[in-house]
């Protein structure tokens, strides 16, 4: 970091003038004063400002419309904790929320384990190194809607190219949606396939900032490439990791959008015939948007949120701890 | 230290005055003449565009406009929207049967069409039709009828071919008589052509029948749910279970991409199809197979998927022209001319008799006489009641069928979770 400590010439008084005239400055004085208290805040204003529009005020009234019986014409009774007991003994919850953590397991762990291996081997010496990095970059540029509808035709029960696979290898015809196992391990895929390189770009940042002479004493004690990984490079990235743990989580359970391109039909929202596949954002869809239980549904937006600051809080820990 | 506050008020300034200018930039440009532009809102394809011209040309002074929204899916939250924030909806709005119920419940969104002259009409309609758009009483009627989704059934003529089975339409009708014999031909069908699904999947089939077999079905005219003590609905189940277990099923989900090629490959050999999905057909089975798919008599008697209404909301602030188009477009005349531009059957007895509509033949569907076949079936049909939450318990009870042709669940445990499901949906 350069700082340039020359006097700025342009702006100060140059020497052997006349005195600043102090007295008289006494209202612009008071005026750069105030600029100089507020105006930093000014500056961060508009972040502040934007969440509290976009970010504070639908938090805190989607937690008011879920406390009423609140329909598509508006406000109806107040009907206090009604919607939420009625959603812990709903069923359909239940099952949403057991399958939106059950994708998350299926996409965050193997996605940040893949995710770990490339940005090491990226991190290498390698022929055409650029082009390989911008390279994992580009399923993220691709349009998720993209990506779910090529994917659910590569899971077809019919026409799909894995079934086409598995055929090769004697292995009967999976109908991918009618299972939940099956309808999870297609979802996962798709998200794993479309953030691990951004993760992996993480890393490999996170990776270019430990020196090289930690990897050159290790060389020298004699720790082989894997041991210099688990010992050096993970624990170097530890931010890192807990960062794209933390983050994934959340995507995690808001998944949305492949799971609803995956489902078939009219009723795609539902998740599968038997609600295999339904996330917990697709189920709060379905109530608000579908049954136009504002009210209902707004109680279950609020469940997620609590549901990802408990697991980012449990996250936080386990990384912690471990430290 | 005297120089970044300086520039930091500079900033603010700029920032401030960039705010303001694109502010004024958001203005709208008002028309000064005193023409009244009427907006109409409409989802899919009405093929009103020769009617608006010829109204245009024919009332100075009246401008038209049609903002469409394509699915039925998304112009549904949104017309609720419109209506219940009182803004939006424009003057003319385009209601489907299917959630028409909903809407009758809260009358006083809507002008009441009788006030403008609309009574005269009545017998411009079939009776029923004329009676779901019109409150109890009979006091206030909101809706004017468009067109009915009247039922046929279109086969692929190659496939029956290569099973033995008869191939010309009238031949094909006598096949089935009825739903058993449907059933019975589906099973010869199998026994030729293994590999080739009879029909699409069992929802379709269902919804088909359900529509035949009385005069309500998930809710009785007091709007009390019924799904458990109608005995209508648990046989229309019973016989839909029996295609099932019949293996007649291709099990292709309607509107899936699977489905949409299943048009072209011939996957499946029968589908009960409304007036309205011939477009979608010939769009999806592409001209390399124009003649392949026909079209002939549904088992039964008739049926009705889908059909509209036109109505003017209360928000509106022309609602005396508004009501004059709406009586226009949903006239006889209207309602042939529509049917030429997008095969959306008439809900009128004139416009059905009319000529231009008996005589339509299909060049698509092997010049099937479509005009005709809908006609005889339109007027097979009974009026069905269709409760509030008609649209949304289908989609449940569809949700059980197809656990059950996915082999998921049994049939007794499926039609339980459907009932449970509906009365849990309906509290």
């Amino acid at each position: 970091m350069a700082t340039d400590l020359r006097p700025r010439t342009a702006t100060s008084t140059p020497p052997g003038s006349a005195p600043p005239e102090r007295p008289r400055t006494g209202l612009k004085d008071r005026i750069s004063r105030v600029e100089v208290r507020w105006s930093p805040y000014l500056f961060v204003a508009p972040f502040f400002v934007i969440f509290a529009v976009f970010g504070l005020f639908p938090l805190v009234y989607t937690a008011w419309v879920s406390l009423h019986d609140w329909d598509i014409t508006g406000a109806g009774a107040f009907v206090g904790l009604d919607n939420y007991v009625t959603l812990f003994a709903d069923p359909d919850f239940w099952n949403s929320v057991h399958n939106t953590l059950g994708m998350l397991v299926l996409a965050t762990v193997p996605q940040l384990l893949m995710a770990l291996v490339l940005a090491s081997l990226l991190n290498q010496k390698l022929r055409g190194v650029t082009f390989l990095r911008m390279g994992v970059l580009l399923p993220i540029v691709t349009s998720v809607a993209a990506v779910g509808i090529v994917f659910s035709q590569i899971f077809d029960r019919d026409a799909g190219m894995v079934n086409g696979l598995l055929g090769l290898v004697n292995v009967d015809a999976v109908d991918w949606r009618a299972d939940k196992w099956s309808s999870w391990t297609a979802i996962a895929t798709m998200v794993n396939w479309r953030w691990t390189g951004y993760n992996a770009l993480i890393y490999l940042a996170a990776m270019q900032a430990i020196p090289k002479d930690l990897y050159e004493a290790a060389t020298v004690d004699g720790a082989g490439r894997i041991r210099q990984f688990w010992s050096i490079t993970v624990p170097n990235i530890r931010p890192a990791i807990v960062f794209t743990v933390i983050m994934s989580t959340i995507a995690g359970m808001q998944l949305f959008t492949e799971p609803l391109i995956f489902g078939q039909g009219s009723f795609a929202i539902s998740g599968g015939s038997l609600r295999q596949f339904q996330t917990v954002s697709m189920y709060m869809f379905e109530k608000a948007f579908r049954d136009f239980d504002y009210g209902y549904g707004s109680a279950v937006a609020w469940m997620i949120f609590l549901l990802i600051t408990v697991l980012g809080v449990v996250n936080f820990l386990i990384t912690r701890r471990s430290k | 230290m005297g120089v970044r506050p300086r520039r930091a008020l500079l900033a603010t300034t700029l920032l401030s005055s960039l705010v303001a200018a694109s502010a004024c930039g958001g203005g709208t440009a008002d028309s000064a003449s005193g023409d009244v532009t009427l907006i109409v809102k409409t989802f899919s394809q009405f093929g009103y565009d020769e009617l608006y011209k010829e109204y245009e040309a024919s009332h100075p002074g009246i401008k038209i406009k049609e903002e469409n929204i394509g699915k039925l899916g998304d112009y549904t939250p949104k017309l609720q929207q419109w209506l219940a924030t009182g803004k939006g909806a424009g003057d003319v709005v385009a209601i489907e049967e299917g959630i028409l119920s909903q809407f009758m419940a809260k009358p006083d969104q809507f002008v009441n069409l009788l006030d403008h002259g609309a009574k005269e009409l009545s017998g411009n309609f079939l009776p029923w039709k004329w009676q779901q758009a019109s409150t109890s009483d009979g006091s206030k009627v909101i809706g004017l009828g468009t067109d009915v989704g009247a039922q046929g059934m279109c086969y692929r003529r190659d496939l029956f071919e290569a099973a033995g089975l008869p191939t010309d339409r009238d031949a094909v009708g006598k096949l089935w008589p009825t739903w058993d014999a449907y059933i019975a031909t589906g099973r010869q069908f199998k026994a030729k052509s293994p590999d080739v699904g009879f029909y699409d999947s069992t929802g379709g089939l269902y919804l088909n029948m359900l529509m035949q077999s009385g005069d309500h079905t998930y809710y009785d005219a007091t709007n009390k749910l019924v799904i458990d003590s109608n005995a209508a609905v648990r046989s229309t189940w019973d016989k839909s279970i029996e295609m099932v277990q019949a293996g007649l099923s291709a099990d292709i989900e309607q509107w899936s991409p699977q489905w949409n090629a299943g048009f072209k490959n011939g996957t499946f050999a029968t589908i009960p199809c409304p007036s309205w999905m011939l477009g979608t057909i010939e769009k999806q089975a592409g001209p390399e197979n124009k003649g392949k798919w026909d079209v002939t008599k549904v088992p039964g008697n008739g049926a009705v998927r889908g059909g509209s209404f036109l109505a003017v909301p209360t928000q509106s602030t022309h609602q005396k022209e508004a009501a004059e188009l709406a009586k226009f477009l949903t006239s006889a005349k209207g309602q042939t001319s529509a049917f030429k531009a997008k095969n959306n059957f008439p809900s009128s007895p004139q416009a059905i008799d009319d000529p231009a509509v008996q005589d339509f033949r299909n060049p698509y569907f092997n010049d099937a006489p479509v005009g005709k076949i809908f006609g005889d079936s339109v007027k097979a049909l009974k009026p069905v009641y269709l409760g509030p939450d008609n649209n949304a318990i289908g989609d449940r009870v569809g949700n059980a069928l197809l656990a059950v042709e996915q082999g998921k669940l049994q049939p007794g445990e499926a039609w339980a979770k459907a009932v449970d499901d509906a009365k849990r949906l309906a509290k």
